[in-house]
């Protein structure tokens, strides 16, 4: 406690003008618009027409005159990817327990699971339109397939990698290992889950775009392949920006989602 | 105490019969062999023994953790099968659930034991209770809302006896609960262990490489010869109770410390 009196004595003494510019916390933002005045410049002073790179006030443009199919895309894409990427939380959390519950589970699960990870999601598209043809469900089931395998990795990780001496105390206790799994287990692996959460979310995207763009007539991928063909490019450009928007958002949830969540473990040593 | 040492006797909390234990299979190490050992209600004994002799080993064998190949364990008059849950355990390491608030993890084992666990909801006050006035006990009255985080190594193995004792075990395992401290903090230790084994209905084994801590504390110090490990030679400490820090300044007690040392040196050079 004495420590906090002195810093408040050693705090008081240089008087501090009221109003201070928080440049950290300003920072993005100004980066942000340096990238866009940059890139602005280069396409001035370069005179590339923009069906090459078209400048960033050109996008903006874009992005106004095309808002309607813009933004009914936009809710597409995020549409396919949020479902696929809830499917993916749901069957990773519970694939990951079950490789975690028991080692024979995990030396059979995991060189499948490593194997599979290994294939090129694209290359399943093509399957995944045989049966179930083109639009929403291969661009769903495509960002599922690719985001799951992380969460699975990394909850399975959280459960295997229990201290022996933690668990010998419980089990000394009588603990059966639904109980081991309930009060040490998944509390434990909820840092790695949410830790997971933001790379998983950002693969959903490549997933449902990579299938959108080759299978479907709706989202923003689709848009951006036909905008392409018609030489569209400031439009191509416009579906980016939209999906870096969705990307940023989507991923800065997820991080404040793993804060709230799981305080406790930047606080401690164990996740370290 | 008379028929203390006498084994297989009614007084006995636990006795371990001439038992072997190998990990991994027929090929494996052979942790402990030809072990012989009892232990009588209340008493104090410690285990001291060349690192790697077997001492884990025998916590784990009392505790149900393993189950021996060889001979037999026989604990409160059953012979160990499973877990059994009238044992409390400490180790080196204070494993406390870093998500869990100091009460909670001391609360733990409430959950876990069958005896306690349905009763826990309803009787959550008599709990909550009960483990502020054992963390009181051991120097932690109100610490009980704070993160393991928020408290020193010495604090955190406090905790982790209040842990051990939630469940009113009849018998508390320690093994080397102290190594990992500091010495001042490690004497103030030994001390609030003194002062629950006089206070309490507790038999306790305390597993340690510390000979100065196994004589301070122990009834009974028995030492055990290099892998694999069985009991060479039992030591009753003559000490009075109540014992004072004084104590080791003594010259009988520092000659204790030193024969038991020499014993050691030879168990390890025999192996
Ligand atoms: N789970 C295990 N698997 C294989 N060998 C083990 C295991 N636990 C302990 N051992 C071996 O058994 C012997 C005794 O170990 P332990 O009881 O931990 O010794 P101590 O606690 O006296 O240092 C050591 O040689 C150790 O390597
Ligand atoms: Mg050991």
């Amino acid at each position: 406690m004495s420590t906090v009196t002195e810093n408040n004595a050693v705090a008081a003494t240089p008087p501090k003008p009221a109003f201070r510019i928080n440049w950290i916390k300003l920072a993005p933002v100004l980066y942000t618009i340096g990238l866009f005045v940059l890139w602005e410049l280069a396409v001035i002073i370069s005179g590339l027409p923009h069906t090459v790179l078209p400048a960033p006030s050109r996008v903006f443009q874009a992005i106004v005159q095309y808002w309607s199919p813009i933004w009914k895309n936009s809710l597409q894409t995020f549409y396919t990817t949020t479902l696929g990427f809830l499917i993916a939380v749901v069957a990773g959390m519970a694939i990951g327990l079950l490789i975690g519950w028991s080692r024979a589970i995990y030396a059979g699960l995991y060189p499948i699971m490593v194997g599979f990870n290994a294939i090129p999601k694209v290359a399943l598209v093509p399957i995944l339109v045989i049966w179930f043809g083109i639009g929403t469900v291969p661009a769903v089931l495509t960002a599922f397939l690719i985001s799951f395998f992380p969460i699975v990795v990394n909850v399975a990780t959280g459960l295997a990698t229990i201290e022996p001496e933690t668990e010998d105390v419980l089990r000394a206790l009588g603990a059966k290992k639904m109980d081991i799994m309930l009060k040490v287990g998944i509390p434990r692996s909820m840092p790695y889950f949410f830790g997971s959460l933001k790379v998983a979310i950002t693969l959903a995207f490549v997933g449902s775009v990579i299938s959108e763009t080759v299978a479907s007539n709706n989202g923003l991928g689709n848009m951006m392949a036909s905008a392409q063909s018609q030489f569209n490019v400031p439009l191509v450009f416009a579906g980016l920006i939209m999906l870096a928007v969705e990307g940023i958002a989507m991923y800065a949830l997820m991080a404040w989602l793993e804060r709230r969540m799981t305080g406790w473990a930047h606080r401690s040593s164990m996740a370290a | 105490m008379p028929g203390r040492l006498e084994r297989g006797d009614a007084m006995a909390l636990v006795s371990i019969e001439n038992v072997d234990m190998r990990y991994g299979g027929p090929e494996g190490t052979l942790a402990v062999s030809g072990l012989d050992l009892s232990i009588a209600r209340r008493d104090f004994t410690a285990v001291v023994g060349p690192s790697g002799c077997g001492k884990s080993t025998l916590m784990k064998l009392v505790t149900g953790l393993h189950i021996p190949q060889k001979g037999a364990v026989v604990v409160a008059g059953h012979e160990v099968t499973k877990p059994v849950s009238i044992v409390g355990m400490a180790f080196q390491n204070p494993t406390m659930l870093p998500w869990r608030t100091t009460l909670d993890n001391v609360l733990l084992p409430l959950e876990i034991v069958e005896k306690h666990r349905h009763r826990l909801r309803k009787h959550k006050d008599e709990y909550v209770a009960q483990a502020e006035a054992l963390l009181e006990t051991v120097g932690l009255k109100g610490f009980g809302s704070k993160y393991p985080w928020q408290l020193s190594g010495g604090m955190q193995q406090r905790a982790n006896l209040c842990r051990a004792l939630i469940h009113e075990p009849e018998l508390l395992m320690l093994d080397e609960p102290f190594g990992a401290l500091d010495a001042f903090t490690r004497e103030e230790l030994w001390c609030v262990i003194r002062d629950l084994h006089a206070s309490r209905d507790v038999t306790i084994v305390l597993v340690t490489h510390d000979l100065r801590e196994s004589v301070f504390l122990a009834d009974r110090v028995v030492v055990m010869s290099a892998r694999p490990g069985r009991v060479v030679a039992e030591h009753p400490v003559p000490f009075e109770r109540p014992r004072d820090l004084e104590i080791m300044y003594r010259p009988e007690f520092n000659e204790m410390v030193q024969a038991l040392h020499g014993e050691i040196a030879n168990a390890r050079e025999l192996a």
